[in-house]
């Protein structure tokens, strides 16, 4: 085979042109459906790895309408690794600028908690803090202490109601009326072996983002307060050890640098 | 460099959806065969449940991403992978299939044919023995399940696949569900196709349903879907394999509309009792 | 390091934190602890439908995603103009 022949059969499998020329079968010189059934099973592997990433999205838009983004998505940003796992991080964005879709104004968000719950069930295996050891802390040190995020974590803010309509169209919350219309920001993370999606109280995705960027923590604190005067520290401190989104804390600045795990 | 060494019994492909069932009793399953690729991520899951898996039974890793059928150069990062993933779970057997998926850098998830050629044979010769070199062990090399052929194929299958494992020293998996869609897909007996195929070399084999349609002319055209029991005609080719070559390693897979575990369980048991009932025959 | 959280009301509140988080959990399925919750993985090698007939097209992608509206959950929401069904619930505005 030439690189030229294996070019074309590739080419032709996103295109509705006749098949490229070479190919043959026992009772046809052209072998148009024959050839289809690579481009079959291209377009709906890829639509099916996609849907397992994304079963939330498929739920909510239903599977034609699923399979129609998912076609217009990999015909633009087919995947560039044999790893599917990761395929698909960047759907969101494109849903985000897909004109059928548009009515959904809280799909892509939808969507980019799916991706953060597919990366916390793949990413490495790591302990979470101890509460206790936090405990063990002198008080006059706890401001300036430094937090590792865990490396399943994701931190999401969203201006629809995401958790809640994630929560109903992935079978952890019932089908039910949405109350008003608010914003909602969560934490992802996997401290062991289950994929946390928590709910984020005001100011805590400011708190989280800015831990995690390794500002100390009363600076995160002070932070979240501008960000939102709601902001509860204790709150936020029960979701930190209670989530399990960080794995160790040291002191900034100081000679005695340990880690606590 | 490490052979293939899979016990000769029937085993099955794991679903993650089986993990409990598979562990709430002592299955009787010669091994478990993974896709190399879902557990290429760095934790969870993925690897709590094979690695619990590979304290009871044998593995087999049978990657559909290298690509070795491509006119390009191996991903070198995606070998390096499968090297990690080896050194990791020790399999019995590492596997991959006669057939492309990667062109430039763009993957296209399927297993897309090759025509049989001197160029081409060079070329996943090559390929095989940069797998085998890298990995340190011997690889099987899958046949595969064809729709069309092509006009500059001067190499029958089988002997392609026979000159492979010649020069390259790789062992052959089998697919007798391949066969039979193949066979059906290009008008060719599969009894012929077994007839002239490398038997000594196959240290595997797939067995898998498939589902039919017809291609432009109205002949039948078979897929392989992977969403069926096995059909009777490829147990019919299954029985005639083992009888020419005795008990072997025998997957089932089953990929999409995955039943339930004591279904899947029930086909691995139909395998095996087409193994035991050729072990029998041996000894008598 | 100059704060305006007092260090004190930081400790108290990681005191608070520490009691809250006691509450011990609900009794999670120890299969599911040790070995998580099935997610389908993503690369198989099996073939598609068995259908030659569901090949992308850019003519037919474009007829498509101008008919095609979605067709799943009917979200049900209280807006701040009021309790309605909406289709496929548009954000208000």
């Amino acid at each position: 085979m030439s690189a030229a022949t294996q070019n074309a059969f590739a080419v032709g499998l996103f295109d509705m042109t006749p098949p490229p020329a070479g190919l043959t079968a026992w009772n046809a010189a052209v072998p148009e459906r024959r050839y289809g059934v690579y481009r079959n099973n291209v377009s709906s592997s890829l639509t099916g790895a996609l849907a397992s990433r994304f079963p939330a999205t498929e739920t909510i838009v239903g599977p034609e309408f699923f399979g129609a983004m998912a076609q217009a998505f990999i015909r633009l940003h087919p995947p560039h690794s044999p790893l599917l796992l990761a395929y698909g991080d960047d759907f969101p964005d494109f849903i985000a600028d897909f004109e059928p879709a548009a009515e959904l104004a809280y799909l892509p968000d939808v969507m980019r908690l799916e991706v953060a719950r597919g990366k916390a069930y793949h990413a490495a295996d790591v302990t979470s803090i101890d509460p206790q050891a936090l405990a063990a802390v002198a008080p006059a040190r706890l401001g300036s202490l430094v937090f590792a995020p865990h490396p399943s974590l994701s931190i999401l803010s969203s201006f629809h109601p995401m958790v809640t309509i994630w929560a109903m169209n992935s079978g952890h919350q019932p089908l039910a009326i949405i109350e008003g219309w608010h914003g909602e920001d969560a934490l992802i993370a996997r401290p062991a072996m289950i994929v946390e999606v928590v709910p984020l109280a005001p100011g805590g995705a400011t708190f989280f983002r800015q831990l995690a960027a390794g500002t100390v923590l009363a600076g995160a604190a002070e932070a979240a307060i501008r960000a939102d005067a709601r902001f509860d520290v204790t709150t936020n401190l029960a979701t930190l050890l209670r989530s399990g989104a960080f794995t160790t804390f040291s002191q900034e600045n100081t000679d005695e640098d340990r880690d606590h795990a | 460099m490490i052979a293939s060494t899979l016990p000769r019994r029937a085993g099955i492909g794991f679903k993650p959806e089986h993990f409990v069932d598979i562990l709430a009793a002592p299955q009787p399953i010669g091994f478990f065969e993974v896709h190399a690729e879902n557990y290429m991520g760095a934790g969870g899951p993925p690897h709590a449940q094979l690695g619990r898996l590979r304290e009871d039974y044998a593995l087999s890793i049978h990657g559909v991403g290298l690509s070795i059928g491509s006119m390009q150069p191996l991903d070198r990062d995606h070998l390096s992978r499968l090297k990690t993933l080896c050194d990791r779970y020790q399999p019995e057997s590492f596997s991959e299939h006669l057939a492309w998926s990667t062109h430039d850098s763009v993957f296209l998830n399927d297993l897309l044919p090759l025509p049989y050629t001197e160029a081409t044979l060079a070329q996943v010769v090559d390929h095989v023995e940069q797998v085998q070199a890298t990995l340190g062990r011997q690889m099987l090399l899958e046949n595969p399940a064809t729709y069309l052929l092509f006009q500059e194929s001067t190499i029958e299958e089988t002997d392609f696949l026979a000159e492979v494992a010649r020069r390259t020293g790789c062992g052959l998996l089998l697919d007798v569900n391949n066969v039979f869609v193949a066979a059906t897909n290009h008008n060719l007996d599969p009894y012929d196709y077994i007839a002239r195929f490398p038997l000594e070399a196959v240290r595997e084999i797939h067995l898998s349903g498939h589902s039919e349609t017809v291609d432009d002319l109205g002949a039948p055209l078979l897929i392989d879907s992977h969403d069926t029991p096995v059909k009777d005609p490829v147990w019919a080719l299954y029985e005639t394999v083992i009888g020419r070559i005795g008990p072997i390693a025998s997957l089932v897979e089953w990929d999409n509309d995955v039943p339930a575990w004591p279904v899947l369980r029930a086909e691995a048991g139909a395998a095996q009792d087409i193994l035991d009932a050729a072990t029998r025959q041996r000894a008598a | 390091m100059k704060t305006t959280i007092a260090t004190l009301a930081l400790a108290g509140s990681l005191a608070s934190a520490l009691v809250a988080i006691a509450t011990p959990a609900a009794a999670e399925d120890a299969k599911e602890k040790c070995y998580g919750i099935a997610m389908k993985g993503q690369n198989d090698c099996a073939a598609g439908p068995g259908t030659t007939c569901a090949g992308t097209s850019k003519i037919d992608y474009q007829k498509n995603a101008f008919k095609l509206v979605p067709k799943g959950t009917c979200m049900s929401m209280k807006t701040p103009d009021g309790h309605g069904m909406l289709e496929q619930g548009a954000a208000p505005a």
